[in-house]
Formats: C-alpha cells, sequence, structure tokens
C-alpha cells in the first residue's frame, strides 16, 4: 500500500489508540490543527478532546505531566513540536524521565513515548532546523528511537509504547511528504540496526532525514563501480553494534552521515565504537560526513550547503578509496 | 477563601492529638539523629533538614487517604516518615544501604516509595510540579476519585515549572492539591529578594486557583485547611493552592553558615516551635500529661535508635549491581 511517512505516523498513533485506553495524545496543537506537521489530523474528530489533548505553550509542564501521566498508568504519547522546543522540557526528560527508575531503586518506571520533529531541509532558520538527537542519545534511562522509513514510521510507535520505560522518537521533517510503498509486515523490533543497502566496498552508517541522502549517494558510487552497504541506526540508544561491526567486518571501511554537528556527534560516538572494538577491521581510516558548525541558515543555499547531500557523502567515499 | 480561624481549643480527641504530636516528635528527633550521624560522616551528600516545619508535613498529609498521591521536595524526610515510609528504610537511605527506601541510590534528596504512593524526593526546584500534575491527569482520565497533593517551597514559584503547572492544573481543573510551604528563605534568599509579588496566593489567584494561607507552626491550622482544601479538590472542584506560613530552624543544608539572617529572626520564631506550642496547649487542655509527653519522646527516641542499628547493619548493594534498574529487567537495555 503506497503512503506518506506522516499518514504511518497517524496510523500508527490511531491503531494505539484504538487498541489501548491508557494511550493518549497531547501537545501544542495536536487537536484542532491536526498537528504542527498534520500527524494528528482527525484524530480529534475520533478519540475526543480528552485522548487528543492540545496543550498550551508548556513544554516543561506538558512534558513533566506526560511522566507524571505515566507513572499514574496511563501510556501517554507527547509530541513536542521541534527538537528545538524540547530543550524547554529537557530538565524533565533528563533529571525526571531518564533518572526516576534508578534513583528510586526500581519501583517507578516510566512508560511515556515523546515524539518530535527534527532536522534541516525547510528553510526554518537557527530555531526550528537543529538536530539533537546526540544529546538525548547522550543519556542513560531513555531509547531513541529515528525512523527513516514509511515502514519505521508506522512499526515503531507499537514497540515504543509496550516499552516499560522513556522513548523519545525523532521524525526527521523532511521525512513526513516522503512515500513509499508499506509492505503488510511493517511490524519491527526498537533494538536493532537494519541494513538498507548491501556492500562490500564500503559500509555507509546514517540515521533519520539523512538516509535518502546516503541511500542516493550509495546508487551514484554503484554507477561508478563503488559498491556501498547502506547502515540506518534506527535505534540511536542504545546503539546496535553487533549489525555495525558484522559490516564493518565485511567492508573494512565506514564512513558516517550525520546531519548533527560534527563536534560530539552521534558520528563522534559511532566511530569510536568502531575504533574501540572493530579497529583491525579497518583497512583505511574512519570518515564522517556531518553537518556544517554553524547555527542552520535561511536562505536555501546557505542551508543546503550546511547540511550533508549526496554529493558530499560520494566525495567522501571516493576520498576513503582514492577513487 | 478565609483562613480558618485561629484554633483553640485543640478540636480533637486525645488519642488523635497524641498521635500528631507523636508525629512530630518522629521527625524532630529522627532528623537531629541525622545532624548527629552526618557529623560522624556516616550520612553524606546533602542533607536539608525539615526542623521546625514539623507542622506543616503533619497537619497536612493526616488529611489524606491512603489511595492519595504524594510529591516532595528535597526537603522531605518528615513527609515520607509521616506518609508511612519506615524509619529504617529512611535511614538506610541516607547511610546508602541497600535495604533503603531507594536502595541506596537517591539519599537524603530522593526517598521513594511505590507502596505509600510517595512520589519523591525531588531535588529540582520545581520539578515536582508538572508529575503531579501529571499523576492527577492520570487519576482524572482513568476515574479514581484521588486527591495528589503537591509540596514545594515559595522558592519554587520562581520557577517557570510553577507557572506552568497552575495553568495546567486550573485549565484541566485537575485534582492537584499545591501545598507550599513558606519557610521564607529561597536557600539564603529572602521572599522579598526574589519575588516581586509576595503574596504568594494572589499568585495562585492569578491562576484562577483557589487559595488559602495558613499558620505553618500550627499543627491544627494546617490540618484543618488541608481537610478543606483536600476536599474541594476530591469534590472535583479543580485545583487548591495551600499556603503554609513556616520557618526552618536549621541552616538550608549542612553546608550552609546562615549568613543571610539575622540569629534574633530566628529565635523569634523558634518561640513558635510546632512542638512546644501544640503540646503546651494539649497540657493546658488536659489532653496530654508531661509523663504522658516522656513517654512519646521516650518511643520516638526508641524507634530513632532503632533506624540507625538497622541502618548500620544493613548490606550495601553489590557494585554487580550498578546498571540495575537503569531500564526494566526484561526490556532491552
Amino acid at each position: 500500500m503506497k503512503m506518506s511517512y506522516r499518514e504511518a505516523i497517524r496510523q500508527a498513533m490511531h491503531e494505539a489508540l484504538a487498541a489501548d485506553p491508557r494511550v493518549f495524545l497531547m501537545g501544542e496543537d495536536v487537536g484542532k490543527y491536526g498537528g504542527a506537521y498534520a500527524c494528528s489530523k482527525g484524530l480529534l474528530e475520533v478519540f475526543g478532546p480528552e485522548r487528543i489533548r492540545d496543550t498550551p505553550l508548556s513544554e516543561l509542564g506538558f512534558v513533566g505531566a506526560g511522566i507524571g501521566a505515566a507513572l499514574g498508568g496511563l501510556r501517554p504519547i507527547v509530541e513536542v513540536m521541534t527538537v528545538n522546543f524540547s530543550l524547554l522540557a529537557l530538565d524533565q526528560i533528563v533529571n525526571t524521565a531518564a533518572a526516576l527508575r534508578h534513583m528510586s531503586g526500581g519501583q517507578f518506571s516510566v512508560p511515556l513515548v515523546i515524539r518530535m520533529a527534527t532536522g534541516a531541509g525547510r528553510q526554518l532558520a537557527a530555531q526550528h532546523s537543529h538536530s539533537l538527537e546526540n544529546w538525548y542519545a547522550h543519556i542513560p534511562g531513555i531509547k531513541v528511537l529515528a525512523p527513516a522509513t514509511i515502514a519505521d514510521a508506522r512499526g515503531m510507535l507499537a514497540p515504543a509504547l509496550a516499552d516499560p520505560d522513556p522513548v523519545v522518537i525523532f521524525e526527521h521533517a523532511q521525512l513526513y511528504n516522503l512515500e513509499g510503498e508499506l509492505s503488510e509486515d511493517f511490524r519491527c523490533d526498537i533494538t536493532s540496526a537494519a541494513v538498507r543497502r548491501e556492500g562490500t566496498a564500503v559500509t555507509l552508517i546514517t540515521y533519520g532525514g539523512s538516509l535518502p541522502k546516503t541511500l542516493a549517494a550509495a546508487e551514484e558510487l554503484a554507477g561508478a563501480g563503488i559498491d556501498a552497504e547502506v547502515i540506518d541506526l534506527r535505534v540511536l540508544r542504545p546503539l546496535d553494534t553487533t549489525t555495525l561491526f558484522a559490516s564493518v567486518k565485511k567492508t573494512h571501511r565506514a564512513v558516517v552521515v550525520d546531519e548533527g554537528w560534527k563536534s560530539g556527534s552521534l558520528a563522534a560516538e559511532v566511530m569510536a565504537r568502531i575504533a574501540e572494538e572493530a579497529f583491525f577491521e579497518l583497512d583505511a581510516p574512519l570518515k564522517r560526513v556531518c553537518g556544517a558548525e554553524v547555527p542552520i541558515p535561511y536562505a536555501k543555499h546557505m542551508e543546503a550547503a550546511a547540511l550533508p547531500q549526496a554529493p558530499k557523502i560520494v566525495a567522501a567515499v571516493r576520498e576513503l578509496l582514492g577513487k | 477563601m478565609i483562613a480558618p480561624p485561629p484554633s483553640a481549643p485543640v478540636p480533637w480527641e486525645q488519642d488523635f492529638a497524641q498521635k500528631l504530636l507523636f508525629d512530630m516528635l518522629r521527625i524532630r528527633r529522627m532528623e537531629e539523629k541525622c545532624a548527629e550521624l552526618y557529623g560522624e560522616q556516616k550520612i553524606r551528600g546533602f542533607l536539608h533538614l525539615y526542623i521546625g516545619e514539623e507542622a506543616c508535613a503533619v497537619g497536612a498529609l493526616h488529611a489524606l487517604e491512603p489511595d492519595d498521591s504524594v510529591v516532595a521536595t528535597y526537603r522531605e524526610h518528615g513527609h515520607a516518615l509521616v506518609r508511612g515510609v519506615s524509619m529504617n528504610s529512611i535511614m538506610a537511605e541516607m547511610f546508602g544501604k541497600v535495604a533503603g527506601c531507594s536502595r541506596g541510590r537517591g539519599g537524603s534528596m530522593h526517598l521513594f516509595d511505590a507502596a505509600t504512593r510517595f512520589y519523591g524526593g525531588n531535588a529540582i526546584v520545581g520539578g515536582g510540579l508538572p508529575l503531579a500534575v501529571g499523576l492527577a491527569l492520570a487519576d482524572r482520565m482513568l476515574s479514581r476519585p484521588h486527591v495528589t497533593v503537591c509540596f514545594f517551597g515559595e522558592g519554587a514559584m520562581a520557577e517557570g515549572a510553577f507557572h506552568e503547572s497552575m495553568n495546567l492544573a486550573a485549565l484541566w481543573q485537575l485534582p492537584v492539591l499545591f501545598c507550599c510551604e513558606n519557610n521564607l528563605y529561597a536557600m539564603g534568599t529572602a521572599l522579598a529578594r526574589s519575588e516581586a509579588q509576595t503574596d504568594l496566593c494572589a499568585k495562585a489567584a492569578s491562576y484562577c486557583v483557589p487559595a488559602m494561607k495558613a499558620d505553618g507552626m500550627d499543627v491544627v491550622a494546617v490540618h484543618k485547611a488541608t481537610r478543606l482544601a483536600a476536599q474541594h479538590v476530591r469534590d472535583g472542584l479543580g485545583p487548591f493552592f495551600l499556603e503554609l506560613q513556616t520557618f526552618r530552624f536549621r541552616a538550608h543544608s549542612m553546608f550552609d553558615p546562615e549568613l543571610y539572617r539575622d540569629k534574633a529572626e530566628v529565635e523569634a520564631w523558634k518561640q513558635r516551635g510546632p512542638l512546644h506550642t501544640f503540646s503546651a496547649r494539649l497540657k493546658a487542655e488536659g489532653k496530654l500529661t508531661e509523663e504522658a509527653f516522656l513517654a512519646l519522646d521516650a518511643r520516638a527516641n526508641a524507634e530513632v535508635q532503632a533506624a540507625v542499628a538497622f541502618a548500620e547493619a544493613a548490606e550495601w548493594e553489590p557494585e554487580a549491581d550498578l546498571l540495575k534498574d537503569v531500564h526494566t529487567a526484561g526490556a532491552a537495555s
């Protein structure tokens, strides 16, 4: 069945709300407006204002309320409009949601799902475009997901809601209009990375909004006789290093593609893991293609220049292979 | 709403009156011992004593039902104890032992207890307020007739979390009792030095939340006010804000040299100390004899002694358990 990434998210929420009366959606403009990215369009009419709950602009307040509601026996899906705004709620996520179970000696789990848009590419400038997935992936006690395909957009929510601990889901804003076939078998885990393209010459490791660019780069490389393997991390915390190491063992080269800023990036973590545990499999230094270290600018050409793009990925691979 | 008139005579039977006095004594004696143990380095980290404020926790928590939820701050030893967390497990927690109510992971600032619906123990000022809103939202959506009481200090009222939480609770008419223990100093900053509006009830009223002040040094006044407030909340009339005017007799924490307030101010408040004023009233009304007081005090001290012995003898958590409970067992980690 052909559908958009946005529709896949909407169907996943519809299914979850219909299946479990404890599930509800809460966030800014999720109800009457239909969601800032239209992911919850039509749900208010089906499930009513108690369960499709519009909130004031109070990220700290409603994310914290989501934590409390989860403790109280509900299964909230809290939508934060963008990762930039989630910084206003960081205290509740880091100091409470992530810490509570360990800090209480295992007494209180927080079965909360937080969804938020991330990433650049829509000319929304420096306060709506950042990729801060690595900030969350740094924190013990939460799981971090980055659905990059229609199937993952459709399939990841159910296991996230079934998880007894907090899960943060990042939806790249550039993916919402992505269209594709959804097979009937979209059920998935939230533990493993996925090999999106098999290859032998080099491993390209990426996640979220950079996956389509990386796959495009791999196609171009194939035209030049370079057979790249593409790995979609899917789960940013905890990292599935087994899949990464297996690929590196096969290709002996790796390039990481990450829209986040290079310094302290998730790419840095991935490279460090490979260097620590698969160093002797490598035939070449590790490389990465990251976001330029600037606040994302507004002008279209400048924004594009700040982000990983297929030609940059191709160039990085060619440089690595000396071809 | 107007505060209830000063409450003499004590409107309670002897048993209940002595029970509340006993709980205040238990907190006082436990914390005096904690201060001593801090000096002996048995207890480390931050230790925020509640001494002087006991009437607040005792009066308020005795107005709640067992299924109500309690959210507290980092000055919560008394709240945990009165709520029903055993002194043994509180003391073991302070020692960092695995028999502690948070397995030794939380310490003084993070006492938790699922059995009594005691949700901490929050060391981020204002951090518990959104949590309380969410607990109340769950009660509402699951049609449970419970109250969530959230304790915080007046310092928290400068935090955005206070304003966001008041608005959410009022907007959604949630069953939250916001209980502000106004001890006049946010660590070392006096109320008038940190707030343009020092009438705390006026702040609550600006969110359309009914508000009431009560004398936080008088366990009778606190209890009466909390009963009224909790009933309002339980009746489905939305949140309520209660300001308990109180004072801590000790330093903010064990590191505080108290440069910011006069000894005379502290001494003046001590004259209104909740333990000796209440016991004097009970004696004057024939509801307490000196012998009975001494017997209660001896029982409190014996409980403290037993708790210390329990904590001393308790085991340390094995280091191998360090990563346990970061995630729920069985779920992917």
